[in-house]
């Protein structure tokens, strides 16, 4: 559910390396229980950025708050409301998932008994009670996937960044995948997304559009292919991208 | 002579006690001069193939030829003769652009300049960062170099896994580009990919899930195969009439595919799908339009995928 309380609010956020000028002057809000696409090119400065709404990284100038926290000051305040999934980076492969979850729960500062409660209802919701106790590296990609993003929620923060949640995986579980980030948004928290599979865009409320480290659009999926006289995302990205000169990942 | 000729392909890893099957039994040719797309999820196989025809993994059984040779008996010839793209960037990341690629002409015994025209077009977009570390290039122009480095000898045969992963939909159009011109230079090229949209830019494709080969066959064919008649449907609350659709008698598969779901319905007959409409408004759902639909390849897919049914969500 959508509502219109801001959780996500930054002013020209700038990110400078050198003279190069990775994210330029971005400004945008993203409301409670939004899923929000991040979408650019390889190279439009999308990692810069969620890097810096992460409190991972200080911005150049500009103004942001994640929850209701300043990224310059309150970084660690930040961290701990918002949880982070990739591709690349999400469970130890080499644990259960009941250790995973034990794992996350007590490093997001769960009490033993919610942790416990967490991972029996987690489990069950995921249809994971035969592999529970199984390490996680000989799970199949999707079921990893989807027990990434519950246990990068576990503590329900306010926002969750998903950084290509999907790539990969089979268009069943893509789906199935989805359907978690809808159950997300119900429940309240915000779906700040990045994806390469243009279908998925039509999934968000709302898409931005990085190109050379300025976003060039930020509207709902249907605006955008009105304006670009389309019905199709994969053309309004085209048109868009197609002008970028950066190409640096 | 197909250019891959695969037979009853068999490999396993050993996981603790248990075998986990990579490629279970499986069959299929490659044409001369084709694309040839093996188009499947993460997991399901591809890099295996990929690394029993290049000869740098022995099947457990079966057989499998490239240019008429085995892949086990005769893999110095083979070596010679095909040119290899593996998924992960595997070049010198501390020689630069120029270095990594006269190692390789070097390697198969040729130079740059012999086989300059093959690349040349790839070359130049990379050339004004010729002294620059592999390991500094961005993600395209490493995949532009790992592509000039598999060229550098004029192979036959091209295997190409996941060029295109990760890579953002303008930078792949101009690669499956570039892949048509190197056709036309009679190259056969086998390539992979998860993203089920390309499947459409190969002449023939595998469909490969779990180990298994699906289907073989032209994208065309395997569309006209799709066994039921197909609907787009789309409304004014799309995640709530998803789950009404799932939920209704009349409909026997729901997927949402971005802006419309795509459904099959129990009964063909006329009237089922007013009767459909009638039910998804008493529910205060407000239907723009529902239209027969040509399927994708990825209906295609997710519908000959098993245990399709089992995994929906309750």
């Amino acid at each position: 559910m959508i509502t219109r309380e801001v959780v996500i609010k930054t002013d020209k956020l700038t990110k400078k390396f050198g003279d190069f000028i990775a994210t330029n002057e971005i400004s945008f809000e993203v409301y409670s229980g939004e899923i929000f696409g991040f979408l650019g090119a390889n190279g439009a400065g999308k990692t810069t950025a969620i890097r810096m709404l992460c409190g991972l990284l200080t911005p150049t100038s500009g103004h942001a708050t994640v929850a209701g926290f300043d990224i310059y000051k309150q970084t660690e305040k930040v961290k701990s409301n918002i949880g982070y999934m990739s591709q690349k980076f999400s469970l130890y492969e080499d644990l259960t998932p009941r250790e995973n979850i034990k794992f996350y729960g007590g490093i997001y500062g769960l009490t033993d008994k919610e942790i416990k409660g967490k991972s029996d209802s987690l489990i069950h919701q995921l249809g994971l009670e035969m592999q529970a106790d199984k390490l996680v590296g000989s799970l199949p990609l999707g079921w990893k996937q989807k027990l990434a993003f519950s246990v990068a929620i576990i503590h329900d923060p306010k926002i969750v960044f998903l950084d290509e949640p999907t790539g990969g995986v089979d268009p069943v579980t893509r789906r199935q995948f989805w359907d978690l980030i809808y159950d997300a948004s119900e429940k309240g928290i915000t779906s700040f997304v990045t994806t390469h599979y243009m279908d998925e865009a039509e999934y968000c409320n709302r898409i931005s559009m990085m190109v050379d480290g300025v976003m060039k659009e930020c509207d709902t999926p249907s605006i955008l292919k009105e304006k670009y006289h389309t019905d199709s995302m994969d053309e309004v990205f085209f048109e868009l991208a197609r002008g970028a000169k950066r190409t640096a990942d | 002579m197909p250019a891959v000729e695969i037979s009853q392909l068999v490999k396993t890893y050993p996981v603790g006690k248990n075998k986990l099957t990579a490629l279970d039994k499986i069959s299929f040719d490659v044409n001369e001069g084709e694309i040839f797309g093996l188009i499947g999820p993460d997991g399901a196989g591809k890099t295996s193939l990929f690394r029993i025809l290049t000869t740098l993994l022995i099947p457990d059984s079966g057989s499998a030829q490239v240019l008429g040779l085995d892949v086990v008996r005769d893999f110095r010839e083979i070596r010679k003769k095909v040119g290899y793209m593996p998924g992960k960037f595997s070049l010198y990341q501390d020689l630069t652009v120029e270095e990594n690629l006269n190692f390789f002409a070097t390697v198969f015994g040729t130079t740059i300049k012999e086989n300059k025209y093959l690349i040349e077009e790839i070359y130049v977009q990379i050339e004004p960062f010729k002294d620059r570390r592999a390991g500094k290039l961005s993600g395209g122009m490493k995949q532009k170099l790992a592509l000039c480095c598999a060229l550098i000898h004029k192979p036959s045969i091209l295997f190409l896994d996941e060029p295109t992963t990760g890579v953002d939909t303008v930078s792949r159009k101009e690669f499956w580009e570039m892949l048509g011109r190197l056709k036309k230079q009679g190259i056969t090229i086998m390539v992979s990919t998860p993203y089920m949209d390309e499947a459409t830019l190969c002449e023939r494709i595998a469909l490969i899930q779990d180990a298994k080969i699906m289907s073989v066959d032209t994208p065309a064919q395997i569309i006209q195969q799709f066994p039921d008649p197909l609907f787009a449907i789309r409304g004014d609350q799309m995640g709530k009439l998803l789950k009404q659709l799932r939920q209704n008698p009349e409909v026997e598969t729901c997927n949402a595919f971005g802006d419309y779901h795509h459904i099959t319905l129990k009964d063909n007959s006329a009237g089922t799908q007013t009767r459909l409409i009638g039910q998804l408004e008493k529910e205060n759902l407000h239907i723009k339009e529902l239209k027969a639909i040509t399927p994708t390849i990825e209906d295609c897919f997710i519908r000959l995928m098993p245990h399709n049914n089992q995994i929906q969500r309750s």
